[in-house]
């Protein structure tokens, strides 16, 4: 499993409000919702995002609701990673369970810059700058998690027992 | 080495003798809840993924609170959803306009989550119910759906944060300064996958209703989960509203905590959390001279009887300013019905307030309350994100019903003591 893209970068405490507002919550149209993504921080981003980019911000992202809008406008919006510091708990979940990748890498959330072209490999969790020409090496997922992932999300894992 | 309350409650659920922290369990389900926002995308999932029954028709709970009643067409149509789901499954705990409240509120004032049991929500304030003991956490829809399909989740078992409590709280100051204190000294991601469990002797000095309010705001400092060690008033509580057994989990005297907090609750101050982050607290006393256009007292946090009432006794034969707009929404048809009895609607009305059914409404920005750009909201709710309330540039001061009622009479941020002298 692979992904290459394009960076979009953000600060600390990325939290869902602004990922989707509230407003946009009476649909669960997964391409509407993209179309508001990230609206309330950063109002350009549906038109510069393309299909493969990658999302990189600091400590805490995804923090505030629960709601799977956030993880679901991401991932159809054509973002194919998110990498951070650090994610907030229900927001990792979530992203896990319907299969957008995150990754968690300070040194990544620190050395990539807005605009950065990316290459990662979630096998071996390594992320290649290819702009700044660096690696950086995240945790690769655990097995559960892999399963879940290779499954196409956590309903199909859970229907094949 | 022992294990912390959560940890215990865990283990039991998941079959096993004991837990360390990281572990990785899959554990069965007392309770599963959705609202009318996540339950639409679950219900989709689990139709997708071909169920056709749930795992227990008496363990689901779908509330309609969020935006509800029916704020526009598209939220008509996801209540619908819900509704016609609950009723092929044969959901009992289905609870629709006139009979709902909000979501944290209604389920133990029901007796639906009690001591000892393990619940997930598709909502993140789910962590209210650590109040009375029990492991509760908010998760997303689609484990909302595996839940309600197989009655078991997913689990890594939390690390934990231990907040000694000694001390009793001043006039004035309530669980939600505690834990808008708290939240500011650690940070919005202090506790991040952690749990953050209550203890000490200054429980006796926190009601129901204060525990209630701290654990829904231990998402706000990134915790996994919320509990406080069960007392003689968590028992009395329990004894009124939940009829069926139910187990008291004690943390082991060698439990081991990554920090511990001495917390002595007669230095806490009536605090403010100012945009945009839960942990940009200030005590009232830091405040300085901010007016305000809009006061909310209500949600899940703080709408239930005793923020209700003290409210009231700020209000009454006081008006609100000129200027300001109170919205006071009792969180259930329970608390709305005996604020009624009480007076305190009465009081609220002749003060100038608008009195609403219950709803999440202004808390997220959904109904009942939007805030125009430049417009200033001091509210009991829980999170003051860019936006949260309406246009992306107002701004939301988090604090007591008491600091929002006291607000509302002077139009600017105020203490209550400064006008109730």
């Amino acid at each position: 499993m692979k992904a290459h893209g394009f960076v979009h970068k953000y600060g600390d405490n990325v939290d869902t409000d602004v990922i989707i507002p509230a407003r946009y919550l009476n649909t669960s149209d997964y391409k509407e919702l993209a179309s508001h993504c990230m609206e309330d921080i950063d109002k350009d981003f549906i038109h510069k995002v393309r299909p493969g980019d990658i999302i990189v911000a600091e400590n805490n992202f995804g923090c505030g609701s629960s709601r799977e809008h956030a993880p679901i406008a991401i991932k159809a919006s054509g973002v194919s990673c998110v990498i951070a510091k650090t994610f907030a708990r229900i927001f990792y979940r979530n992203a896990i369970n319907i299969g957008l990748a995150i990754l968690e890498c300070p040194e990544a959330a620190e050395r990539i810059a807005d605009g950065d072209e990316v290459d990662i490999d979630f096998d071996s969790g390594v992320i290649t700058n290819v702009t700044k020409n660096e690696t950086y090496t995240a945790q690769p997922f655990p097995d559960f998690i892999k399963e879940i992932i290779s499954q196409n999300g956590l309903l199909n894992s859970i229907k094949k027992k | 080495m022992g294990m912390t309350m959560t940890q215990k409650i865990l283990a039991a659920h998941a079959g096993l003798d004991r837990v360390v922290p990281g572990q990785l369990i899959r554990a069965k389900l007392d309770m599963v809840l959705g609202n009318d926002i996540t339950s639409p995308v679950a219900i989709k999932e689990f139709d997708k993924a071909g169920f056709h029954s749930v795992f227990d028709q008496r363990r689901i709970s779908l509330v309609m609170d969020h935006f509800a009643p029916n704020k526009d067409i598209k939220a008509a149509e996801q209540c619908k959803i819900s509704r016609e789901f609950a009723k092929k499954m044969g959901i009992v705990n289905y609870f629709d306009v006139g009979e709902m409240g909000i979501e944290h509120a209604l389920l133990p004032e029901k007796g639906l989550v009690c001591a000892g049991e393990l619940i997930i929500g598709a909502d993140s304030h789910t962590c209210t119910y650590g109040a009375l003991g029990a492991f509760s956490t908010g998760v997303g829809s689609t484990d909302m759906a595996a839940g309600m399909a197989t009655g078991e989740a997913w689990f890594k078992v939390p690390a934990a944060i231990k907040f000694n409590l000694t001390g009793t709280l001043s006039e004035w100051v309530s669980g939600k300064d505690v834990i808008l204190h708290i939240i500011g000294m650690i940070g919005v991601d202090g506790a991040l996958y952690k749990s953050m469990e209550f203890c000490g002797d200054g429980l006796k000095s926190l009601s129901m209703d204060d525990r209630l309010c701290m654990a829904n705001m231990a998402i706000e400092a990134g915790a996994k989960n919320g509990i406080f060690a069960v007392d003689e008033r968590t028992l009395a509580y329990m004894k009124e509203r939940v009829d069926r057994p139910y187990t008291v989990y004690e943390a082991d005297e060698d439990a081991e905590y990554e920090q511990v907090f001495d917390i002595d609750l007669s230095s806490i101050k009536p605090t403010v959390a100012f945009p945009h982050l839960p942990e940009n607290t200030r005590t009232i006393d830091e405040v300085g001279d901010v007016s305000i256009d809009q006061v909310v007292i209500g949600s899940c946090t703080n709408g239930r009887l005793e923020d209700m009432e003290t409210a009231a006794k700020i209000l009454k034969g006081r008006h609100v300013a000129k200027g300001v707009r109170a919205i006071v929404i009792p969180a259930t048809q329970k608390v709305y019905m005996e604020s009624m009895k009480r007076g305190y609607l009465e009081i609220f009305i002749e003060a100038g307030c608008a009195v609403s059914t219950p709803t999440c409404g202004p808390c997220l920005g959904g109904h009942m309350g939007i805030l125009a750009a430049g417009e200033r909201a001091v509210t009991t709710t829980n999170r003051n994100f860019v936006g949260r309330m309406g246009h992306v540039d107002s701004e939301v001061y988090l604090a007591s019903p008491a600091v929002a009622a006291a607000s509302a009479v002077t139009g600017k941020i105020s203490g209550p003591a400064e006008i109730m002298k």
